[in-house]
């Protein structure tokens, strides 16, 4: 029983890492404009097909194909804060977020264009046979995405806490009018925080295509889950939407195991239902952040 | 500003090459074609409408029929119902077509019955639910090439049954084609004798489905059938082989492309499923009946396309090709294209398999129509 109970656990662990690093890359964005990000999805479906591209197509060599794969995310992410965001006047931030969405169905297309809809997969970081602990069959994969999650986690923390950027780019979501007064360029800022929530999709994507395959339209949904695993931590706090995306991850396995599978969905949302309503402001958000916040 | 008008350019040219340049010489006869090219089941869609665009050329090139050139107008559905009733009223409206192929999905081609019913038009569907042709006294002018659900179900149970195996874990996707292989599951395992142990669902982006497998074992089946289509099918034989679950694998018919080998690798080894048999053409017997058009169609589509066609775009292929030979055969009057397929698509073969149409069958294939097929050594193999 307990060796059942194991492999649901290790299942939940897999999609939830996945749900947790998409959270990340909400976050980024959150915490620099305090706007939403909806193509955020859509850039964890680049990074998996561009790593396919470079690596399988291309044959480059696997960090190459890596870091060409996070830089081209970055520079996509780039264009598309230039072309889409820039020219919006500030305010209206319910504005910013329809753009993105906009921006997402764009991407798509375009995936779909140069992919086509078949799914592509490469071989997993390191091969071999799968870790058993305790009779239960957890894929090396499966650790490797735990593990960039959290590095990702760390440097993230690092990054919003200890650089002068970092704390510059926070303060620009908190009062954008007082950050340009103490001399912060916010437009950068915003610029910035779109690469780099980017790059932290497209990370992800490329940890999570050798287990779960990766096709052009597979966005939507990693959005989804993604977006309820930083609601669910708390809006802008990162290490709430690692928690986040593990909770619902395990929640729609344990469901799936022990009620039924048909149900894992609706349990895993009703239960992030029921924690905003006793704790509106998600399991790590404070209740004065709440107030402040702008969305 | 300049990549917009690469973009612009590349539209107008994709719209040119759509439109349909008529050969010169007597009228053209009509033919719509609604498929679901983009929108979540554009992966049916797309091989549907390179098949239909091919077969086009072909015959035209050919002559077309009895002088006449071909027309088909395609219309895209987007996988919606609405627009493909739109398409419909189009094509009957303002093209004036003799009959329509498609729409590719069961849902589509339902909301399509009534409306054909009324404009007396034949449908040669390219979607596989039941309801689409039965009960056969409402659907006077509907057809369907693909096979039934239920066929496919059979052959796998009467597999099974001839294997000895009688406890029987389920997996399908939550979606209409996962819906129809549940039911059919469910139906049809007293008749066989065997017995659900375990019934289980997923989503059709999930990524890892080792939940649904571990709980399967532990309810003591002696094999797994998943049903579902697409990247999930791979993502269920990755984790059936890292579970190494110590029983056999059987994927439902849409497991029947080698993209998927490629995609599982060597977790694929020992998949069994029943497939068309247009996967596995060139392990046939040459004096097959399907093999001389299997062999030509999969060439000339893997010539043009740079990819396999596919079991769904065969459905195309079957469609169009039956409602050509009944315009062949009784010239432009849908009442007699009608009563055409119905009564004399009699041991036809078609990508398919061998239809028999009847006034009590409006599909005419049954589970003859599929082989079991087990993948070794990365290729698919017939079992005996």
């Amino acid at each position: 029983m307990f060796t059942v109970f194991l492999q649901f656990l290790f299942s939940g662990l897999t999609t939830g890492a996945v749900y947790a690093l998409v959270g990340l890359g909400f976050n980024i964005i959150y915490n620099a404009t305090s706007i939403i990000n909806l193509a955020q999805g859509e850039f964890v479906v680049v990074g998996g097909l561009l790593m396919w591209l470079f690596s399988e197509s291309f044959k480059l060599p696997f960090l190459v194909s890596a870091v060409l794969t996070i830089l081209v995310s970055g520079l996509l992410a780039l264009l598309m804060e230039r072309l889409t965001i820039k020219p919006l006047p500030k305010t209206d931030l319910l504005l910013m977020i329809m753009i993105t969405v906009a921006v997402s169905i764009l991407l798509r297309g375009l995936l779909m264009f140069k992919f086509g809809k078949n799914p592509y997969v490469y071989p997993p970081f390191t091969e071999g046979e799968p870790f058993i602990i305790a009779g239960a069959v957890i894929q090396q994969q499966t650790l490797w995405v735990i593990g960039i999650t959290f590095s990702c986690i760390i440097l993230i923390y690092l990054f919003f806490n200890r650089t002068l950027i970092g704390k510059a780019m926070r303060a620009c979501a908190v009062n954008p009018t007082a950050a340009m007064l103490v001399g912060i360029d916010v437009e950068k800022m915003i610029m910035l925080s779109f690469v780099l929530s980017a790059m932290v999709g497209a990370i992800g994507g490329i940890a999570v295509t050798p287990i779960s395959l990766m096709e052009y339209d597979k966005g939507p949904m990693l959005a989804v889950k993604g977006f309820c695993a930083a609601i669910m931590g708390g809006l802008g706090r990162g290490r709430g939407s690692v928690a986040g995306g593990f909770i619902i991850g395990i929640l729609e396995s344990m469901t799936a195991g022990y009620i039924h599978s048909g149900l894992k969905d609706a349990v895993a949302l009703l239960i992030l239902l029921a924690i905003l309503f006793f704790k509106p402001a998600g399991i790590f958000g404070s209740k004065t952040a709440l107030q402040m916040r702008r969305f | 500003m300049k990549v917009f008008k690469i973009l612009l350019a590349v539209f107008i040219v994709l719209g040119l090459s759509m439109s349909v340049a008529n050969s010169a010489g007597k009228e053209p006869y009509k033919i719509g074609a609604i498929f679901s090219v983009t929108g979540p089941a554009s992966f049916l869609g797309e091989p549907e409408k390179n098949t239909v665009i091919m077969l086009q050329e072909q015959i035209n090139k050919a002559g077309g029929i009895n002088g006449h050139p071909i027309e088909v107008i395609i219309e895209d559905s987007k996988s919606d119902e609405t627009q493909s009733v739109l398409a419909s009223k189009k094509l009957l409206e303002s093209d004036k077509v003799l009959a329509i192929i498609g729409p590719s999905t069961t849902g589509e081609s339902m909301a399509l019955v009534p409306i054909m019913n009324t404009a007396k038009t034949p449908l040669v569907s390219c979607a596989a639910g039941a309801p689409i042709t039965q009960p056969v006294n409402e659907r006077h002018w509907i057809f369907k090439t693909p096979q039934y659900d239920f066929s496919v179900v059979e052959a796998i149970y009467a597999y099974m049954k001839s294997k000895g195996i009688a406890k029987v874990g389920i997996m399908t996707v939550s979606t209409g084609f996962g819906d129809s292989g549940k039911k059919a599951l469910q139906e049809l395992a007293p008749k066989y004798g065997i017995t659900i142990a375990a019934d289980e669902r997923y989503g059709p982006k999930d990524s890892d489905m080792s939940t649904q497998l571990t709980k399967i074992k532990a309810a003591g089946a002696q094999a797994v059938i998943n049903w579902s289509i697409g990247p999930t099918q791979v993502v269920v034989t990755k984790n059936w082989h890292a579970l190494k679950m110590g029983m056999p694998l059987f994927q439902s018919h849409g497991w029947g492309s080698k993209k998927n080998i490629e995609l599982a690798g060597k977790a694929a080894e020992g998949v069994i499923a029943p497939l068309g048999r247009l996967v596995v053409w060139d392990k046939l017997a040459d004096k097959h009946p399907q093999k001389a058009l299997l062999k030509k169609y999969s060439a000339d589509y893997e010539a043009k396309y740079k990819s396999e066609p596919g079991t769904f775009g065969g459905h195309a292929y079957d469609s169009l090709m039956m409602v050509v030979e009944a315009i062949k055969k009784v010239g432009p009057d849908k009442a007699k294209i009608r009563n055409y397929i119905e009564t004399k698509i009699n041991k036809w073969p078609g990508t398919g398999g061998i239809f028999n149409m009847s006034s009590k069958d409006h599909c005419g294939l049954d589970k003859d129509a599929l082989e079991m097929v087990v993948v070794k050594n990365g290729d698919w193999e017939i079992l005996k």
